[in-house]
């Protein structure tokens, strides 16, 4: 029953979480304190620490890539490291209700992964301000909370996929292995697959490249596609909310002249709450895929016959 | 082959307080108990006798309800387990076989564990952990050792001190003795019948160690494949399988008659 914050794998994994965080945000601090020589009152320069890329990737493609680990971490022998050590029987028989071990054991990582993204974002903050000098303003603080509750609910998820293959799993090797090997699919094949079906649905010949409409069904076969990995979803979603210039979660858009002309005629930031509104269906499906799987999780627990508990 | 015991003609005052009417649980197509029936008297040590595999752990898990009946009632103060858990929970106490702790805290932590689980405050629990320690004797190396270094007979009776912070009315002991030396055996032995003796704990207790049953039981019940072929006193089964009366026999011949005939 040792508890996440005492526990050595949990401090070597926040220890390597921050410690590249911080690298990052150094670098990305140092540059920008660079570029920033001679100019009064940048705005929007605050989120750059989290979102340029430097020489290395930025902050939040480090947790798009590396947070599934910490949810995995967190969660893959929840159940059935009480299973082997026999103290599952014996915590089902004390007056509790048997859901309250599942919520428990979920909501003891899900408060672990908040309390660790707050402390890495108030650090990375907390460097930027001594770096740049910038303060950020109200809007840049709201798209980081809620770059934090992405993140979370992110992250989350992982720890759901995590807990789940602890319930269906006795050995905790096979349940990590199995949460591996999904966030290795999802990671990396999601991607390729998403690339080789779309040539097979929609290819681009070379007749066709001097076709736009061609290569944005292209575009958007592949798109949604992987859209169905939670990490693209992830990516899309936070690129959007930290970034105020970015207007779409599309990579390519079909546009004529007058929108052309129109859109760089008003180069300006969007406001939060469109910005939300852009990211809207990806923060559903976010919430969903993360809740559709603790749903899964404590049903499968929930239904256990004890004997095999 | 099912059967219904309950006291026949033996003159006890206790109430009943665990009954089972019809109890019948099935892993898939498997039996792995047939319409038990079955009644339990407040204060008595009931032995609960069986080959492996015979449905005691499942008939435990049933009356704690850890698990759901197939088909039949199962009352534990007059309250349904699959219904009322919580309550029933809080009424008694359960030594799974092989019970499993968290080695890396000591005793002392083990104990606080439960104590908060069953909502004992932390000012009430520390008197209390040190009273069951002290019945169990391993107040000594209660902060001294990890749970993980102890040896099998002291966990099995730090298992008996967990079931003992919550104040039982009932302990249901699933194989207490199972891989203990025979000193340990015999400590075990007698603090479960001082549980029921002293503390006036029924005791619920399962074993497929003929020997150490008759010891300490005041009534056994005999399930062989899933069905109850016999309970009650010993001698009261003595007189009736193998007509003889009391002195002349010894549990194993009643259980080896009771078993070929199974």
């Amino acid at each position: 029953m040792e508890d996440h914050f005492s526990s050595i794998r949990y401090l070597i994994i926040s220890a390597v979480i921050v410690m590249v965080s911080v690298f990052i945000t150094s670098m990305v601090g140092i540059s920008i304190q660079e570029e920033l020589k001679g100019l009064a009152k940048p705005t929007l320069i605050f989120l750059l620490l989290f979102t340029a890329t430097g020489k290395l990737f930025s902050f939040v493609q480090f947790i798009g890539f590396f947070g599934p680990i910490f949810g995995i971490v967190l969660g893959f022998d929840a159940i059935n490291r009480e299973r082997v050590s026999r103290t599952l029987s014996k915590l089902l028989s004390q007056p509790i209700y048997r859901d309250s071990v599942i919520n428990g054991k979920f909501l003891a990582g899900v408060t672990t992964i908040a309390i660790v993204l707050a402390g890495i974002v108030l650090i990375i903050s907390g460097l930027g301000l001594k770096l740049i000098g910038v303060v950020p303003g109200p809007e840049e603080v709201f798209r980081l909370v809620i770059y934090l509750v992405i993140s979370l609910l992110y992250i989350s998820f992982w720890l759901g996929i995590s807990i789940l293959f602890s319930v269906i799993f006795r050995s905790t090797a096979t349940s990590v292995l199995a949460s591996l090997a999904l966030w290795i699919f999802f990671s990396f094949f999601i991607g390729l697959g998403s690339g080789v079906v779309a040539d097979a649905v929609a290819p681009i010949s070379q007749a066709s490249q001097a076709n736009p409409e061609a290569i944005v069904k292209h575009a958007e076969i592949q798109r949604t596609i992987s859209l169905c990995s939670p990490m693209n979803l992830y990516g899309e979603a936070t690129s959007t909310i930290l970034d105020p210039m970015r207007k779409t979660t599309s990579s390519i858009i079909l546009m004529g002249p007058l929108e052309r002309l129109s859109i760089s005629r008003f180069q300006n930031p969007l406001p939060l709450l469109d910005s939300v509104k852009i990211v809207w269906p990806d923060l559903v499906s976010i919430i969903a895929v993360t809740f559709v799987c603790f749903g899964i999780c404590y049903l499968v627990f929930m239904r256990q016959e004890i004997r095999t508990v | 082959m099912p059967c219904s015991f309950g006291w026949g003609d033996v003159n006890v005052e206790g109430q009943i307080i665990i009954e089972a009417e019809g109890l019948t649980k099935k892993y898939d197509s498997q039996v792995a108990v047939n319409n038990l029936n079955l009644q339990v008297r407040e204060g008595e040590v009931f032995g609960f006798l069986g080959p492996n595999g015979a449905g005691k752990t499942t008939t435990l898990l049933m009356v704690l309800g850890l698990t759901e009946p197939t088909s039949g009632k199962i009352r534990v103060f007059g309250l349904d387990p699959a219904r009322d858990p919580l309550r029933v929970k809080e009424k008694v106490g359960y030594l799974p076989e092989n019970v499993g702790f968290y080695d890396e805290m000591d005793a002392w932590q083990n104990l606080l564990y439960v104590a908060r689980l069953n909502r004992i405050p932390d000012r009430v629990s520390a008197e209390k952990i040190r009273e069951v320690l002290e019945i169990v004797e391993l107040l000594e190396e209660s902060r001294k050792k990890k749970v993980g270094a102890f040896s099998k007979g002291m966990r099995q009776r730090l298992g008996i001190a967990e079931v003992l912070i919550k104040e039982p009315k009932v302990a249901f002991l699933d194989e207490p003795t199972i891989g203990l030396d025979p000193d340990g055996t015999n400590r075990m032995l007698d603090l479960i019948h001082s549980l029921s003796r002293e503390k006036n704990i029924t005791v619920f207790f399962s074993s497929h160690l003929l020997d150490q049953v008759e010891k300490i039981s005041d009534r056994v019940g005999i399930m062989i494949k899933g069905n109850l072929v016999a309970a009650g006193p010993i001698d009261v089964l003595a007189k009736q399988k193998l007509g003889v009366d009391s002195g002349h026999y010894t549990l194993q011949e009643i259980y080896m008659k009771y078993f070929k005939e199974a």
